[in-house]
């Protein structure tokens, strides 16, 4: 089946909970949060949450960031690049 | 040592300094500069897992939770929907309950959309966040965060990586006399003096990322920067002498030859 992941498309197999999918991944529990179509499931819920197909996960964990616009992907709709940024930078000049 | 402890929520912070992580180097650098400035208190975004490239170092394997505050922020939000739900995320993640709220208004000058940072602040706090918003420097928005329940404000010296300092210490000024809470001065500062400035002024700490992790040599400008807040809080708790358009000679006139 297919899942929405981190904003890419991704095939994995069937049944799996929230739990296996951050396992399949290799992706450690204790620092990430998920988000499971727009909810945010606790960790508690890990283990008896299934993925669905068509689901929308969004994982997110900690990266360095002042506050300034980050280099890394942002979570949701707004998304700002490298390119951007350079935009931003450049007329600041 | 330190009977001077900041104590925002009833967190004690060791030291007056905050700095962010981001545009480093590399995490290693990041971790030395954070050491050399001495500080407790370390700002983080919250971003997508890089799922296809695993073997990426996570910062927080050089920076210890157990050893700093981590400060998650909502840096990049353009929107208080956003912001809420980067700010709730941080919270799930487990790691603490505070929040720098920043909501921003406009790419150009990333300064703070003030409406949505209201609507997220009133959201976060009704679920139980520690909710210290980043906002322009203006007394009244500073009163209705607080009036909200925000335990501290950080208005920003100047536009977020700009470096140009405290551009408005009078609203600052009046913003410490407007709450009762701490105020943290966030974003803008250039350099030493600038943090210098800021705690002259009397604000209670300065959180700054740019001006270290930008400078030609980080490691040096982070120490610069712990200087910098520790002569700026002494000086402020000193009490400085009144400016005086004239002279005030400092060696006795008494006992001068040929007088």
């Amino acid at each position: 089946m297919i899942i929405s992941l981190n904003g890419e498309q991704k095939e994995i197999p069937e049944g799996l909970t929230i739990r296996g999918l951050l396992e399949l991944l290799n992706i450690r529990h204790q620092r990430v949060a998920v988000e499971l179509n727009e909810t945010i499931i606790k960790k508690d819920r890990y283990e008896e949450t299934a993925v669905r197909d068509g689901d929308v996960l969004e994982v997110v964990s900690f990266m360095g960031g002042g506050q300034e616009m980050p280099n890394a992907e942002e979570v949701g709709s707004s998304e700002f690049g490298e390119e951007e940024i350079e935009k931003v930078r450049s007329s600041e000049k | 040592m330190n009977d001077d402890k900041l104590v925002i929520a009833g967190i004690e912070f060791q030291s007056r300094l905050w700095v962010g992580t981001g545009k480093y180097k590399n995490f290693a650098e990041t971790k030395k500069a954070i050491e050399v400035s001495g500080t407790d208190v370390v700002t983080v975004s919250v971003r997508r897992v890089n799922i296809i490239d695993k073997s990426k170092e996570n910062l927080l394997d050089y920076i210890d939770p157990k050893k700093y505050k981590i400060l998650p922020n909502t840096a990049g939000c353009f929107t208080a929907k956003d912001a809420i739900r980067t700010a709730m995320l941080a919270a799930e993640a487990g790691i603490t309950k505070l929040v720098k709220l920043e909501v921003i208004g406009d790419q150009k000058t990333l300064f703070p959309d003030n409406e949505a940072t209201l609507e997220a602040a009133k959201v976060l706090l009704k679920e139980g966040l520690i909710v210290l918003p980043y906002t322009s420097d203006d007394p009244i928005m500073a009163r209705k965060l607080v009036d909200l329940g925000c335990p501290a404000v950080m208005p920003l010296a100047a536009p977020i990586g700009s470096g140009l300092g405290i551009r408005n210490p009078y609203n600052i000024r009046i913003i410490m006399e407007t709450v009762k809470v701490p105020v943290v001065v966030d974003a803008g500062v250039g350099t030493a003096s600038d943090v210098a400035v800021a705690m002259e002024l009397g604000c209670d700490a300065v959180l700054l990322n740019t001006a270290i992790a930008g400078a030609k040599d980080p490691i040096a400008m982070a120490e610069a920067m712990k200087y910098g807040v520790l002569a700026g809080r002494l000086a402020y708790k000193a009490g400085r002498i009144p400016k005086k358009l004239y002279a005030t000679a400092s060696s006795p006139i008494e006992g001068m030859i040929g007088s």
